[in-house]
């Protein structure tokens, strides 16, 4: 066994390695410029809510599509988990403070994804898509049928949320509290994904991506990590489904459907999978594009939409930041030739 | 008596919407099988014939039959072509890149669809022989669930002959249960992939104009019946001929007798009952055991 050179620390590779997990000097822009957002477009903070719960919903699907490699058609049942929950508390008068209202989103959403994972994982390839979608189906068609508890087709609305901390109103109307209380929220949860992917665990995921057999030969808990990531990622989307509700003040069967999980993907693609940036530039490419496109056009929209995927998954698969890497690294290499 | 005709009748029903079931998702089966393609735009293909037929029948006049020749030969040369130019290109890259690719093909066929010809159900006018009903002995029936049936049992029969008797039949085998053994035996797989692909969008487009009656046709049938299609597939086995058409008739079968008596939790049933199926067998009922 050969011994580490001295002043192997000073090595490249070695200082880029352990350089990874630093904050970049650009981190804080998505940031300021959310904050940029709440003052210079007060008329539009619940088309801003809307588009940061979607940015946490894309992050949670990142954590186990772009770091753990595990392809999912129904990933909106733990975002649908997470708003039923909030949803059914808050109507039936069982529960209604928001932050903890989240807490309980959180884990009810993560005993699904653990349940679910539990079994679902061992398969892999078209069974477990199938699987997931199966499951997603299953979870709204229980919601359907349950229509005492969770309101059926219609869902439920006018969900009496309780003011945040006793003071600040939810009111749709006048989004100010939504925007700021969903923002603190999107960042708690970013700082958390984003220290989990940096950390062992999360090495250890990106390895059981690029080669699970080498991952098992090298004694790693394959399984055992694949569920927790898929539990941990469903609780973040049941938060990302319960502040949904809550700003929303309602819940319905779209929270749970197809739709809703392949827009997602859509997103997290076309903004780039596996980057945790990709989350913010795919929702606000997506989102920004839709809200003006889909409501006056909406099939053209929807041939637009099937196009870039089709140009996405040919020709450009690491979404919009992949593209934008790949230029700035010939930019680079063309300076370092120079 | 008079309810083992009322469960003769269920029945017949559940198969006839079975075989259509069977016909539109033999070819996701072969194509899934064959080339590993998650190909989600196997219900757009079932949705373009099906419109490629009713368009033929209502301006062109034609008749019945040839309409469903035409509409299939029409989707399977464009099928073909497809596959030449955009599926070729994936099929060695990953699930994801093939379900976005096939959904992004979906979005398109829907978009063009309801663009070129409008959101509304295609109505199908069957011919005046195929309407009303039949006697068969102990009870009258619908002519044209009867036809579907003997339609369906004729397709499969043929499928099962081609399959087991012929020598492409035995390439598609091959290739599909191990594809580099084939090809160092010179098979040329990508000439058989074309094939197979081009087929198989020719029987959905049948199924889809078959379908149409009881199914319906617009732009959104390309999605609204993908997951029955799938989960056919799924328990039917990849790449199964005989497989699929059991899984068929078994979901047919069970989303009638279901819709009947338990009109609210039917399809949730069908759901939990893939979720256990492919639980205890992930390779479908049918599928050879994945080694």
């Amino acid at each position: 066994m050969t011994l580490p050179q001295a002043g192997w620390a000073d090595h490249p590779a070695a200082l880029a390695l352990a350089g990874r997990h630093r904050v970049r000097v650009w981190e804080p822009i998505p940031w300021v410029l959310a904050l940029a957002f709440y003052f210079a477009f007060p008329k539009h903070l619940g088309f801003g809510t809307e588009l940061l719960v979607t940015i946490l919903f894309a992050i949670s699907l990142d954590l186990v599509l772009g770091y753990a490699g595990i392809v999912t058609l129904g990933h909106a049942a733990f975002f649908g988990a997470g708003a039923y929950t909030v949803g059914m508390l808050a109507k039936h008068g069982i529960w209604n403070e928001p932050v903890t209202g989240l807490i309980l989103a959180a884990v009810l959403a993560a005993a699904v994804g653990l349940g679910s994972g539990l079994v679902l994982l061992r398969t892999h390839g078209l069974t477990l898509l199938m699987l997931t979608l199966c499951t997603m189906a299953l979870l709204e068609e229980a919601a359907n049928l349950a229509h005492d508890y969770t309101g059926g087709f219609d869902g439920l609305d006018s969900l009496p949320i309780a003011p945040l901390f006793g003071v600040f109103e939810f009111n749709p109307l006048y989004p100010k509290t939504q925007y700021l209380y969903v923002l603190t929220v999107l960042f708690v949860c970013f700082v958390f994904v984003r220290t989990l992917v940096y950390s062992p665990f999360g090495q250890s995921l990106t390895g059981i991506r690029e080669n699970m057999l080498r991952m098992h030969a090298v004694g790693a808990p394959v399984r055992g990590r694949l569920v927790l990531c898929y539990a941990l990622s469903a609780a973040i989307a049941g938060v990302a489904g319960g502040i949904w509700a809550q700003a929303n003040a309602y819940v319905n069967l779209g929270t749970l459907g197809l739709d809703r999980a392949a827009t997602v993907l859509i997103i997290l693609v076309l903004g780039g999978y596996g980057r945790l940036y990709g989350a913010f530039i795919g929702t606000v490419a997506y989102m920004v594009l839709s809200h003006f496109l889909s409501k006056i056009y909406p099939t053209a929209w929807q041939l637009g939409l099937g196009l870039l995927l089709v140009v996405i998954a040919l020709f450009a698969r690491n979404g919009i930041l992949g593209i934008a890497e790949a230029a700035v690294r010939r930019l680079r290499t063309r300076h370092a030739t120079l | 008596m008079i309810f083992g005709i009322d469960v003769a009748s269920m029945l017949l029903g559940g198969v006839a919407a079975g075989m259509v079931l069977f016909i539109v998702s033999v070819g996701l089966s072969v194509t899934m099988g064959l080339m590993g393609f998650v190909n989600l735009a196997h219900g757009g293909f079932a949705m373009l014939g099906g419109y490629a037929i009713a368009l033929a029948m209502k301006h062109w006049g034609l008749g019945f039959l040839p309409a469903l020749v035409f509409g299939f030969v029409v989707t399977a040369a464009a099928s073909a072509m497809l596959e030449r130019l955009l599926y070729a290109r994936l099929y060695r890259a990953t699930e994801l890149d093939q379900v976005l690719f096939t959904i992004g093909l979906v979005f398109m066929m829907i978009a063009s669809v309801t663009l070129l010809i409008g959101p509304e159900n295609q109505p199908l006018a069957l011919p005046a022989i195929l309407q009303g009903q039949i006697n068969l002995g102990i009870t009258h029936y619908r002519t044209y669930s009867v036809v579907l049936i003997v339609v369906g049992i004729v397709i499969v029969g043929g499928l099962w002959l081609g399959f087991e008797r012929t020598q492409i039949g035995a390439q598609i085998r091959a290739a599909v249960d191990n594809r580099r053994m084939a090809e160092s035996l010179g098979i040329n797989i990508a000439r058989l992939f074309t094939i197979t692909f081009a087929f198989g969008s020719g029987m959905a487009a049948l199924g889809g104009g078959l379908g149409a009656e009881f199914l319906g046709l617009d732009p959104q049938y390309a999605l609204k019946y993908l997951v029955y299609f799938l989960i056919v597939v799924a328990v039917g086995g990849l790449g199964r001929v005989t497989g699929v058409f059991y899984a068929a008739l078994l979901i047919g079968v069970l989303d009638f007798v279901l819709k009947k008596y338990v009109p609210q939790g039917g399809t949730a049933f069908i759901y939990a009952l893939t979720i256990l199926l492919l639980l205890w067998r992930p390779q479908g009922l049918f599928g050879a055991k994945v080694t």
